[in-house]
């Protein structure tokens, strides 16, 4: 399952930072930002319950770039 | 939107804090304070302007990302402040400066960003919000998920289109300038299929949905233009890891610079350590170190290329593809379809023993019961309604042709082998494309020559690829020689080769990319029908025409979103474009910044050097990334 979220982050490299952030989750199967478009598209890993690996999402990309956020 | 509220909240605090630190050190250079109460006066410009960096700082180092640039800058200015509080200078100012600046970059990075997104979302803002259906005779706006396939829309002129479908009422012209960067106008009216997307200009719209929203154009490209960026290029991937390993080196040669020197001098040279100078030098090389300048332009110049790509009506997958592009060399072309229209038309007739008009008539109503595409043409050569009670006895002859009785007449409309077998003598033509014969109550009546039409621009696209520096062009057809033959001497493609059948194709790619420089990249363009094997096995796959195509959509790496041959050679330039400000930003960042680190080593460079080196390269850089956008006159 694919799931689009609104982000906001002020500078490219974050972008790339919390695109990673995201992809080490446990329960994503692969996440995309998109910078220009302040979007993050995730895909879920089968049977994974998606608000749950979004809080973790959040938390883990506001590990590695305190300035962002992920609107859930 | 949400986000770019916050965005612009946060810039418009960040400025306010901007200016007033500024405002507080212009007026604390005219207080004569000393000591203690110098310092306490110092830190409230800094504090106001900073505390967030510090902040960071402290968390990046708890969260264990300690080299980031925040630490960097935390780390220079405390140690500035530190450094004239131990030598009693009161020099805090450098310190205060250096947050300053840095922070003013930041703000301006941020500010150009939130432009050009700006610049980006209005143009790439084709997702319709709503669809009007009627209910009881009034209209009511709702989600158009909610609408199923073959429900009505009505769609009201400055509208968007929501959904694929079907006109069933009205009339209007359709800017389509939103999907592909054209802004040729559409004509459609009752009957004609529509794509969402498009803008509504004129007439009320009724549309019969063929589709589901999500499965509708606009939905795709959509989810194509927010998914790009997933590959990264090489550029990035060099940047980031560079940026992983150049951090910590400069922290550690910075430790190095403030510690050896001194020991050194107090060790072996019996010279007094110097370390007040040794670690100002040392904090001014990290200062002028900080990588923000690489780590933000360069990804920021792919999204700006992609960007201002599909501005263009160009999508482009990643930013690798678009690095991928940038090294093309060799561009493969599948004919039908991308050099082609793919329809075919009547282009001549000759030898006719009646008037032309009425032999195409006697072919198009002899062809009436037909749906071979050949029959099709020339029903629409003839253009008018058939009255089919004219036609009897229809004889179709696979392959062949048709006989079959007109006004009473015997007519017999075919190919070489047709005429054979009637035992009517007929003449060759030297034209190329299909050959209709006719003959008329046992009697030869001439030929109609149908073949395919070259796409208006197909010969200019070929020649600005070639002004472009391609190496090589080929042509790849299932089309007989004769034909292609043709078609490739009057775009002047440099290589031809014909009579291939899909899986032909494949071979003669792989043929091609074993035989080609590992540098040299090899794009193949096709219309995505039956091609997607070959547009995966191409070191880029070049897709025309997505307005229709899903196959294209998935297998090519860049889609471009009209039929215009011309576009492949755009698109060639604006990866080039981009590419070329990667690099120019790679040298720049890194050159100065050599060249004030063996400055500050030295001692030549002091603190204000050092900012310009760090805040200056990177609104350059900023700048220049920026440009990547703008591909308009490309």
């Amino acid at each position: 399952m694919k799931k689009t979220y609104k982000i906001d982050v002020d500078c490219a490299n974050c972008a790339n930072k919390m695109e990673s952030a995201a992809q080490n989750t446990a329960g994503v199967k692969s996440a995309v930002v998109n910078f220009m478009a302040l979007k993050m598209v995730v895909e879920f890993d089968e049977g994974a319950d998606p608000k749950a690996v979004m809080q973790e999402v959040r938390r883990n990309c506001k590990r590695v770039e305190d300035d962002c956020e992920v609107y859930l | 939107m949400k986000g770019t509220v916050v965005v612009r909240r946060k810039q418009k605090i960040m400025l306010a804090r901007i200016l007033a630190a500024a405002a507080m050190l212009v007026v604390l250079n005219f207080i004569p304070a000393t000591g203690w109460l110098r310092f306490v006066l110092y830190m409230a410009p800094y504090l106001t302007v900073g505390y967030d960096i510090l902040i960071k700082a402290l968390k990046g180092i708890r969260n264990r990302q300690v080299f980031d640039e925040n630490f960097l800058m935390a780390i220079a200015t405390v140690g500035a402040i530190g450094l004239a509080l131990y030598e009693r200078s009161g020099d805090y100012l450098e310190a205060v400066a250096v947050m300053l600046f840095y922070q003013i970059g930041e703000w301006f990075q941020s500010y150009a960003v939130g432009k050009s997104r700006r610049n980006i979302s209005e143009l790439m803002d084709i997702r319709p919000d709503y669809a009007n259906v009627e209910r009881d005779g009034r209209l009511e706006r709702v989600d158009p998920d909610e609408v199923e396939v073959g429900g009505v829309i009505v769609v009201q002129p400055g509208e968007k289109v929501p959904i694929d479908g079907k006109v069933v009422q009205g009339e209007s012209t359709l800017n389509t300038a939103a999907l592909t960067g054209e802004s040729l106008p559409r004509e459609v009216r009752v009957g004609d299929e529509i794509i969402s997307g498009c803008i509504n200009m004129t007439g009320v719209l009724k549309i019969e949905t063929t589709k589901e929203f999500g499965e509708s154009t606009v939905s795709k490209i959509l989810d194509l233009v927010e998914n790009a960026s997933s590959r990264k290029s090489k550029s990035e991937d060099f940047i980031s890891k560079f940026a992983r390993v150049y951090t910590p080196a400069v922290c550690i040669a910075a430790l190095a610079l403030a510690l050896l020197p001194p020991v050194v001098r107090m060790l072996f040279l019996g010279a007094p350590a110097q370390w007040g100078t040794w670690i100002y030098r040392a904090l001014t090389f990290l200062v002028i170190s900080c990588p923000c300048a690489l780590v933000i332009s360069i990804p920021l110049s792919f999204f700006a290329g992609i960007g201002g790509a599909s501005n263009a009506g160009v999508l482009v997958k990643g930013s690798n593809y678009l690095e991928t592009l940038s090294q093309t060399k060799i561009v493969v072309f599948d004919k039908t379809g991308t050099l082609t229209q793919g329809v075919f038309e009547v282009s001549g007739i000759h030898h006719s023993e009646m008037e032309n008009a009425k032999l195409l008539e006697y072919a198009a109503l002899a062809e009436s019961a037909s749906s071979h595409p050949i029959s099709k043409s020339l029903r629409k050569a003839y253009g008018r309604e058939i009255d089919r009670s004219r036609v009897s006895d229809i004889r179709e002859i696979s392959g062949n042709g048709v006989v079959a009785k007109v006004d009473g007449r015997e007519v017999a409309v075919g190919n070489d082998k047709l005429m054979n077998q009637l035992n009517v003598p007929f003449i060759p033509c030297h034209s190329t494309g299909t050959i209709i014969h006719m003959a008329i109550d046992g009697q030869y009546a001439g030929h109609i020559v149908i073949s395919d039409v070259l796409k208006p621009t197909a010969q200019t696209a070929v020649q600005s690829l070639k002004a472009s520096g391609m190496r090589r062009t080929v042509m790849l057809t299932g089309d007989a020689k004769k034909v292609a033959d043709q078609v490739g001497a009057e775009l002047g493609i440099d290589e031809i080769h014909s009579e291939l059948l899909p899986a032909d194709k494949v071979a003669k790619v792989e043929e091609i990319l074993s035989a080609k420089p590992e540098r040299e990249k090899l794009a193949f363009v096709g219309d995505g029908i039956n091609d997607a094997p070959v547009l995966r096995r191409a070191d880029i796959g070049i897709a025309m025409g997505a307005l229709g195509s899903d196959a294209a959509i998935e297998a090519a790496d860049v889609v471009l979103m009209d039929d215009d041959p011309l576009k492949i050679a755009k698109a060639i330039r604006i990866s080039r474009k981009c590419l070329r400000i990667v690099y120019q930003n790679i040298v720049f960042a890194i050159g100065v910044k050599l060249i004030c680190l063996a400055l500050g080593a030295l001692g030549i460079a002091n603190m204000w050097l050092a900012i310009f080196a760090d805040v200056g390269v990177m609104v350059i850089a900023v700048l220049n990334a920026i440009r990547a956008l703008f591909v308009k006159n490309l």
